[in-house]
């Protein structure tokens, strides 16, 4: 059963649930994609998270009453979902700052800790933090750790990122207290204006191995 | 065209167009004026389009020089101290800069945020189509730094525009800011609420185009600390472990897992954020339904002001 909670004089929150699930996200995409379809009068933008989808209008055209009417006449149609693309992702994890310190800590070996990154099957729950941080949920279980006590600063783009149960890829210079296992060529802001940002929300991604040789001699 | 020199810029000295809006869905913000008001009136002093960029100026205030050619420009926003060359004027009041003066303009007697807008075509890099600077990642237009030189193409001079701008008292700072419970009001105790709606808080040092933090009563959240992340808005009144309550503004985050206990209605940020640090204000909570006339009364106070200027 969904939540419609008010937010200021312009959003509706719809909150599918309290702890992060398959199931509640799928909900929270297939509203999203409905309202995509046929948005209600004022509509200015959605944004999904883990277990809920924000909706923000414009107050002057129209309030929370009418839009949570709308959200729910959607919701009682639901839609096949889309099906979300995949996306490959080469990771070189070669000389990556962190790769013997997760390993010592998760008990494995680096290898183990490689095999176990490139075995997830991972996918975008949700984008944060800064422009084109999508988090993808999907790391496997013997790779979950705290965040660093300390966040480090001016980590670079195109790092491959770890913590609890969520993965990374760094789009800009910033600080990061996760753990640093991989680099990749792969730009998630693309640079491109007709496709600014690489993954939509719901995009399932594999990573596969670079060598670090094959990743020098990339263009 | 005429050029400009930048002799001296504080920080957060930024180009702002009114906002990169619709891509919360991807980690960025809308960013835009701090002061969404007061940039509009500076931009339609010349009739300029809501995609136009114009120079935002924070406490830190800016120095120009003027290396070629003239140009008409608004000062609009909080109550700036405005100098052209030795003539001492304020914000809220339009003139012309020509080759070889200096405008210089930085805090007055009171507001945090004044914008500065020209007669033409302000060149400023863009980023998804749109030149407001996202803070952190200097995205968008970026910030203004000592040395560089700006340029205003088809740039006018009208003497006919020049003189005052009336300051409406809706843009002054406020001292009581409206707000609406929630999302997460039901993690809080019934005696932080109360503190929330009955307590002055007070405008910390912690200040930038991201969020201002307040001092006051500690507001901490009972039972769950960490939420699953969820989408934030300008004005989302979030609170840390250390009971301390943060608003977001332009530049916030645009998902996070701290609880908010409240958000404050969109027509009060601009009055907000021209307060001062140590300034107090105080949260007046309203319904959703109190909170959507606040905004159709604000549009419609902005809307006939706007009409009136010629």
């Amino acid at each position: 059963m969904a939540l419609y909670r008010p937010i200021a004089d312009h959003a509706v929150l719809v909150e599918f649930g309290t702890a992060i699930s398959d199931a509640a996200h799928a909900q929270v995409l297939a509203l999203d994609q409905a309202l995509a379809a046929n948005p209600c009068k004022g509509f200015r933008e959605a944004t999904p998270a883990f277990v809920n989808l924000l909706v923000d209008f414009d107050p002057v055209q129209t309030d929370h009453a009418e839009v949570e009417a709308h959200l729910r006449r959607l919701a009682d149609h639901p839609l096949t979902p889309r099906t979300p693309a995949t996306w490959d992702v080469p990771v070189c994890y070669e000389n990556a700052p962190d790769l013997a310190e997760v390993a010592r800590r998760t008990g494995l070996s680096t290898e183990a800790v490689i095999a176990a990154h490139l075995g997830g099957d991972y996918r975008v729950f949700l984008y944060g933090f800064a422009p084109g941080y999508a988090y993808m949920g999907g790391l496997p279980e013997p790779l979950k750790l705290d965040r660093k006590t300390t966040p480090v600063r001016g980590v670079p783009a195109g790092q491959i990122i770890i913590a609890g149960t969520m993965c990374l890829i760094t789009t800009l210079v910033m600080p990061t207290g996760w753990w640093i296992i991989g680099r990749t060529p792969t730009r998630v802001l693309t640079g491109d204006d007709a496709r600014p940002f690489l993954f939509d929300v719901g995009d399932h991604i594999r990573f596969h191995r670079l060598t670090e040789a094959e990743f020098e001699s990339l263009p | 065209m005429t050029r400009l020199r930048v002799a001296f810029a504080g920080p957060h000295i930024t180009f702002q167009d009114a906002g990169r809006l619709g891509r919360l869905r991807f980690g960025v913000p809308a960013s835009g004026p701090m002061d969404r008001k007061a940039f509009a009136i500076a931009q339609s002093v010349f009739g300029n389009p809501p995609d136009a960029a114009a120079i935002e100026i924070s406490l830190g205030g800016l120095a120009l020089e003027c290396i070629e050619g003239s140009v008409t420009f608004a000062v609009v926003g909080g109550g700036f101290i405005v100098q052209i060359g030795a003539r001492r004027v304020g914000a809220w009041q339009v003139h012309s800069l020509h080759q070889g003066e200096r405008l210089v303009i930085r805090p007055g007697p009171w507001g945090s945020w004044t914008y500065l807008a020209f007669a033409g075509r302000l060149l400023a890099p863009q980023w998804l189509g749109s030149s407001a600077t996202h803070g952190q990642s200097g995205l968008g237009g970026g910030t203004l730094v000592s040395g560089q030189e700006v340029t205003v193409q088809d740039a006018r001079t009208l003497p006919a525009a020049e003189g005052a701008i009336p300051c409406p008292i809706w843009a002054r700072p406020r001292r009581v800011i409206h707000a609406v419970l929630g999302p997460q009001d039901r993690f809080f105790s019934p005696e932080s609420l109360e503190d929330l709606a009955s307590q002055p808080f007070y405008l910390s040092n912690a200040y930038d185009r991201m969020g201002l933090r307040l001092r006051g009563p500690s507001l901490t959240p009972v039972g769950a600390l960490s939420i699953p992340s969820e989408p934030i808005v300008r004005g989302s009144v979030q609170v840390a472990g250390d009971g301390l309550a943060t608003v977001m503004l332009a530049d916030h985050g645009t998902t996070g897992g701290y609880p908010k206990i409240a958000t404050v209605v969109s027509d009060d940020l601009d009055g907000f954020v021209q307060l001062r640090p140590n300034d107090a204000v105080r949260f007046k909570l309203v319904s959703p339904a109190q909170a959507v006339a606040i905004a159709r009364a604000g549009d419609r106070a902005l809307r006939a002001y706007l009409s009136r200027q010629p």
